[in-house]
């Protein structure tokens, strides 16, 4: 049975699209036959952090109108032939996507994929909501700064009330945390909110902890995803976070500082 | 812990303020999240109706709406002033 994830946030720039692309890509690397679909009309950049922005033809609303078939419009991935992206529309206008037409798209693509991944867009309008309402399961990417906290909360709350299975009654939609762009030694310094107290205040089941990197520039300034790149600390937190979905028991990394020789000498524990 | 810990930790840190500052505020958005969207309007026009009688601050009335699986309530709190004028 096909899932549906939704990658969001509430606030923008905390790692959405970074994250989708990453997981859709780990969850294809592991096997599974895997689309991503980038839910921001009007601003689209997954195509561009996946690196296949030459090769769009159609996109989603071109699917939706009936002017292309879904298999016209999905981009096989150049890394992982078992990855699928669907880009986004340029288009202005704010009305492109319904649900009922988002709703046939995901219906078609569950008969061929094990995994759907929508990639919402910042805000709570309307592409938002329609990239979260058919979701199964719910990452929601946080920062450890304060109005990325209160966005993710509000996302929680408009996960449990406006989603489908909200509205239809069903099992609530699963929701996971991801800590973006941590850095574990200004928590330790007092000067950023640990892991814990983000969990304590929005009692989220942690799915994993992706360190401030470097590494994520550099992933998308060359157009691949960050879990590509396998020695960098990113991408193995992308790594371990597909790993801990699909179920494998792997302790947390990347939220103790690395300690230099220094703190080897002087820190203790 | 450490001798350098001791003096990190020895001036309330930013991140205890920001930790401080969302569980109150999640908590607040959280209750209200749930409650009906008529509840600012009825607010506003109780608070209208006992002005006519008593002279209250804007602030002095609270509604608060309650759900449990039995039951949902309606809570009416209104603060009348210490010395009240009454409006004749």
């Amino acid at each position: 049975m096909a899932r549906i994830i939704v990658v969001t946030s509430g606030k923008g720039g905390v790692g959405k699209t970074t994250t989708s692309a990453a997981i859709a890509m780990g969850l294809a690397k592991k096997g599974h036959k895997t689309a991503v679909i980038d839910f921001d009309v009007g601003l689209r950049n997954l195509d561009l952090i996946m690196g296949c922005e030459r090769r769009v033809v159609y996109d989603f609303v071109n699917v939706i109108n009936g002017e292309a078939t879904l298999n016209q419009a999905l981009i096989r991935d150049k890394n992982c032939n078992l990855l699928y992206i669907l880009p986004a529309s340029q288009t202005r206008d704010k009305d492109a996507l319904s649900q009922e037409g988002v709703g046939k798209i995901l219906d078609e693509l569950k008969k061929d994929f094990k995994y759907i991944v929508c990639d919402s867009p910042a805000g709570i309008e309307k592409g938002a909501h329609l990239a979260m309402y058919f979701a199964d399961d719910a990452f929601i990417v946080t920062n450890p700064e304060v109005s990325s906290v209160r966005d993710s909360d509000r996302m929680l709350g408009i996960l449990s009330s406006k989603s489908r299975r909200a509205e239809q009654n069903e099992e609530p939609i699963r929701e996971y945390l991801l800590l973006s762009r941590y850095s574990p030694d200004r928590v330790k310094l007092g000067e950023m909110l640990s892991v814990d107290d983000v969990q304590e205040i929005l009692s989220l089941h942690l799915l994993g902890v992706i360190p401030e990197s470097k590494s994520v520039l550099n992933a998308s300034n060359s157009g691949t995803p960050v879990i590509l790149d396998e020695k960098s600390d990113a991408g193995q937190a992308y790594a371990d976070i597909v790993a801990r979905y699909l179920g494998e028991d792997r302790p947390h990394r990347f939220i103790d500082e690395k300690k230099g020789l220094f703190g080897k000498l002087f820190g203790g524990k | 812990m450490s001798l350098l810990d001791y003096f990190k930790k020895s001036k309330a840190s930013s991140a205890s303020l920001a930790k401080e500052r969302l569980q109150i505020l999640v908590a607040h958005e959280r209750s209200s999240r749930n409650q009906p969207s008529y509840l600012p309007q009825l607010q506003k026009e109780l608070l209208e109706v006992i002005r006519k009688y008593v002279n209250v601050e804007q602030d002095a009335i609270s509604v608060n709406f309650e759900q449990n699986d039995t039951q949902e309530t309606l809570e009416l709190n209104i603060v009348l002033p210490e010395h009240q004028t009454k409006i004749s």
